[in-house]
């Protein structure tokens, strides 16, 4: 099985060891330590924990498309959106008549609108299964129609990249408008629970983080699964020589497509799983900054490594919650400061300085040469 | 109500029999003394004194009356002298003597006596106020005052207007009246021949007064009615597109300003410079901190932000290259990040030293308002100076790029790096020139927007996506394209945006480029043969 193979290489398994280990600390440190003691971690920080782990699964997700396939998507914040705000539509509708202003079917902001009725697309959100079957398909459908139509024509580097941003970018102006039905500029927020759980509960906010932490896990092995695949050398290839792929006869805009989508819908469920924890979803997370800033955080951590990219976006995270805590003006300084010293002086990120490249013959580790040019 | 209308006949009778009274004075204790009547008698008998003093055929009478007029005409309790309130917030008003005009400052309200005036005659001194105008021997004033009557002609001004025309020496000041007194006639009398002088007009009172025409029940009336409208709809149709496509160029040569720079650097170098918007809002700053430092010569500040945001600009895009792009050679991808990081830098440093907050940069007088083209278009001047501004930039980029050494040295170094620097050519010098110059472009469209948008931190920010889209869109490496492309985007930009909000209109552009791109991946004007590869 290709989802297995992965745990027989000894970086698997000491990232999943490592990452469940965290899991359990953090679990038992909650529940069992007294609020008062030294060791006791509080709701606010599993939540937070939580938080960067939706994080991390998203910078796996670019990374596998960055490191793995050679494109540097400034766009994903937006397929992060999309997830997010399919569990928020869901989340929306369950709050039911407990909002403010107490309508059984519409959610607050349409009775606000003078809506009268629910917009079609907001049908069916009501039924868990089909929320959670939404948030892989609509970045899923997404990444599909635009990937396809961009991989045919053979836009690459940093057209894609620019189109990429464009995208976000016009989706955070669309989200931003009323007449979207989803909140406009507030977004969706103000939920109550989940699944039968109340969202403000420590035991659902512990079972949130725990439930991230298993997605990461899973969206790790789901990558590390598809790059050890014949699938992902083609990949590999395609990111360091496109053209000479082609030749060879295999169809490099399947691939790219293929790969493309499957990051997208990983993006998806860490924007889902992101949306009950912080309690609101708007266009914000479709702003390219935002997008942008995930992809420091994959080249912080050092690309086309998948740990690298989960090492990367929990440090910058927590330097992020650190310094707007302290010094609110400096952040970014420091995260400008940060695409300049990573991208000049350390191109492998922090994996390539923990771990110097033995002679290795896995060729994914290496890092992209991209072909000469005349 | 009939004696006012008999007096001002009589009043009116007198202005036009002795036009040679304009532009005399009248002695200061006569001035006094026919004051002091029009305070002290009643609104009837003031009627009298009124025309007595537009009479008198005095300079000032203008301004005593239309103070009058707007309660502003009073008289100070304790000397009895005649002021006119120049400013009445406050307890203290500001006046100015009535007769001299000498500005006597401020005085309590308390010890002035306005000379009271009520509604009949304010309609009256209205219409004897604009007769006044139209004898003025400034033809610029009779224009102004005949283009005013448009609409709020009356009765008593109708009767006399025919006369004022015939003595006018002006055609358009005589097309003007002719077209105030048609309007008249359409609205008070139905008259049909009249209607057909209106057909044509762009003034907003013609069409009300054949709207209304259209509504009678005189059936020859209507029909010419509708005709003349429809003619009206057609001309205004033109005039609206017009005005579209001058707002269209106006916001293309915005965008192509912004992006030029950008196509220069991105062409020649392959380098995604993020901070491009950063360098336009350093052009910018420039501007705001040049007029700083010449408080009071705004115009004088502008002129001199030209060369100054061209260099602040192009000396911090050196910066840039020679810190960070220079060791990124052969990688975009991570260029792109790099500079990413490079503009948040740019961006808190402007919040951090000058200030969070929008600064404000004066359009000197010579670059504000409109020129008038007719009465349902006129183009404002700032944006008229900005595609100008944008149009000699670009001229001035071709000649460089076509016949400066340093243009050659730069077409060969995109074309062929390596064969370029074989023939001799430091390719590291022509980096550096190259993104200066490209950078100081960026300046120079900082200095431009200044003019027409918010000079704050986000300048940058709002312009790097339109950038690269016009870049994109007009194919890298192309100087025509990126016009082309520009001017394109903001026409269709404006077109779309009366029917689709501004920003729907947007995103309909964005997603217009993105499926442009699929189609043609490389732009409007690919580059081809061998410079394309890579």
């Amino acid at each position: 099985m290709w989802l297995m193979r992965p745990l027989q290489e000894r970086s698997t398994r000491i990232f999943l060891g490592v990452l469940f280990a965290s899991l359990a600390l953090v679990s038992v440190l909650h529940v069992f330590m007294p609020q008062d003691s030294a060791l006791y971690v509080s709701a606010y920080t599993v939540t937070l924990l939580g938080k960067y782990l939706c994080y991390a699964l998203l910078a796996v997700a670019v990374d596998l498309v960055w490191g793995y396939l050679g494109i540097l998507s400034l766009g994903h914040g937006a397929f992060f959106a999309l997830g997010g705000y399919a569990m928020g539509m869901y989340l929306m509708r369950q709050i039911g008549d407990r909002g403010v202003y107490g309508d059984p079917l519409l959610p607050d902001f349409m009775v606000f609108l003078n809506w009268q009725e629910l917009p079609w697309y907001w049908l069916g959100f009501d039924m868990a299964w089909f929320a959670f079957v939404m948030v892989l398909l609509a970045p899923g459908i997404l990444a599909l129609v635009f990937g396809f139509l961009a991989f045919r024509s053979r836009v690459t580097g940093v057209y894609l990249s620019i189109i990429t941003q464009a995208l976000t970018f016009a989706l955070m102006l669309a989200f931003f408008r009323n007449e979207m039905g989803l909140g406009g500029n507030n977004g969706l927020t103000d939920f109550k629970d989940m699944l039968g759980f109340d969202l403000r509960t420590d035991a659902t906010r512990l079972g949130l983080f725990i439930a991230t932490g298993i997605a990461l896990a899973m969206g790790y092995l789901i990558c590390r699964g598809i790059v050890t695949s014949k699938l992902g050398r083609v990949s590999v290839a395609c990111r360091d020589a496109e053209a000479r792929t082609r030749f060879l006869g295999y169809r490099v805009e399947r691939v790219q497509l293929f790969v493309f989508v499957v990051s997208a819908m990983l993006a998806g469920v860490a924007g889902a799983l992101y949306v009950p924890q912080v309690g609101i979803i708007n266009p914000s997370e479709f702003s390219p900054l935002f997008s942008i800033e995930v992809v420091v955080w994959v080249a912080l951590g050092g690309r086309a490594t998948l740990y690298g990219a989960v090492i990367g976006a929990i440090l910058v995270n927590y330097g992020k919650t650190v310094f707007t805590g302290i010094m609110p003006d400096a952040w970014l300084f420091a995260l400008g400061g940060l695409f300049v010293l990573v991208t000049v002086f350390l191109p492998k990120g922090i994996a390539g300085l923990l771990f110097k490249p033995r002679k290795s013959s896995d060729a994914s580790n290496t890092p992209p040469a991209k072909e000469a040019t005349a | 109500m009939g004696i006012f209308r008999l007096l001002s006949h009589l009043l009116l009778t007198v202005f036009v029999l002795y036009p040679g009274l304009v532009q005399a004075q009248v002695d200061d204790s006569e001035a006094q003394q026919l004051l002091t009547s029009l305070a002290e008698s009643s609104f009837a008998e003031k009627k009298e004194v009124v025309n007595q003093i537009a009479g008198s055929g005095d300079e000032r009478a203008r301004g005593w009356l239309e103070s009058f007029a707007s309660n502003k005409l009073g008289r100070i309790e304790s000397s009895g002298q005649f002021i006119i309130v120049l400013e009445n917030r406050g307890r203290d008003w500001t006046v100015e003597s009535a007769l001299t005009g000498e500005n006597l400052g401020e005085i309590s309200r308390r010890d002035i006596d306005t000379v009271r005036v009520n509604n009949a005659l304010r309609n009256e001194l209205e219409s004897i106020l604009s007769v006044l105008d139209l004898k003025s021997p400034e033809e610029h004033n009779r224009l102004t005052a005949a283009r005013a009557l448009k609409g709020s002609v009356d009765g008593v001004l109708a009767e006399r207007l025919p006369e004022l025309m015939s003595d006018e020496k002006s055609d358009s000041v005589r097309a003007a009246l002719t077209e105030a007194l048609a309007i008249y006639q359409v609205e008070e009398q139905g008259d049909v021949a009249a209607v057909a002088t209106l057909s044509g007009s762009l003034n907003s009172q013609a069409r009300a007064a054949l709207q209304q025409a259209m509504r009678s029940d005189d059936a020859a009336l209507v029909a010419a009615a509708t005709k003349a409208m429809a003619s009206i709809e057609q001309k205004l149709k033109l005039n609206r597109a017009a005005e579209t496509l001058y707002f269209g160029l106006s916001l293309g040569s915005v965008l192509m300003l912004a992006a030029i720079g950008l196509a220069i650097t991105f062409g020649v170098m392959g380098v995604i410079n993020m901070a491009h918007g950063e360098l336009i809002m350093l052009g910018a700053y420039t501007t705001w901190g040049m007029q700083q430092l010449l408080p009071g010569q705004p115009g004088l500040a502008l002129i001199l932000s030209i060369p100054a945001g061209f260099l602040v600009a192009a000396l911090a895009g050196i910066a840039i290259e020679r810190t960070v792009i220079q060791h990124l050679k052969g990688r975009p991808l991570e260029t792109l990040l790099a500079t990413f990081g490079v503009s948040l830098i740019l961006q808190q440093l402007v919040r951090t030293v000058i200030s969070p907050l929008n600064r404000t940069v004066i359009t000197p007088d010579w670059m504000s308002g409109s020129v008038m083209i007719n009465e349902a278009l006129s183009l404002t001047l700032n944006r008229l100076y900005v595609i100008g501004f944008a149009l000699v930039v670009f001229a001035g980029l071709m000649l460089i790029m076509r016949k400066t050494r340093l243009g050659l040295e730069v077409r060969a170094v995109t074309q062929n790096r390596a064969m370029a620097r074989s023939m001799g050519i430091k390719a590291t010098k022509v980096d550096i020139l190259t993104f200066a110059l490209g950078s100081g472009v960026a300046g120079l469209a900082g200095v431009a927007l200044s003019q027409i948008t918010n000079v704050g931190p986000n300048l940058g920010q709002a312009y790097i996506i339109d950038s690269f889209m016009v870049v994109v869109f007009g194919g890298v490496g192309n100087l025509w394209g990126t016009l082309l492309a520009g001017m394109t985007l903001g026409t269709i930009n404006q077109l779309l945006e009366p029917w689709a909000g501004a920003v729907l209109a947007k995103i309909m552009v964005l997603v217009f480029i993105i499926l442009f791109i699929q189609k043609r991946p490389r732009g409007l004007f690919p580059q081809k043969g061998r410079a394309a590869e890579g």
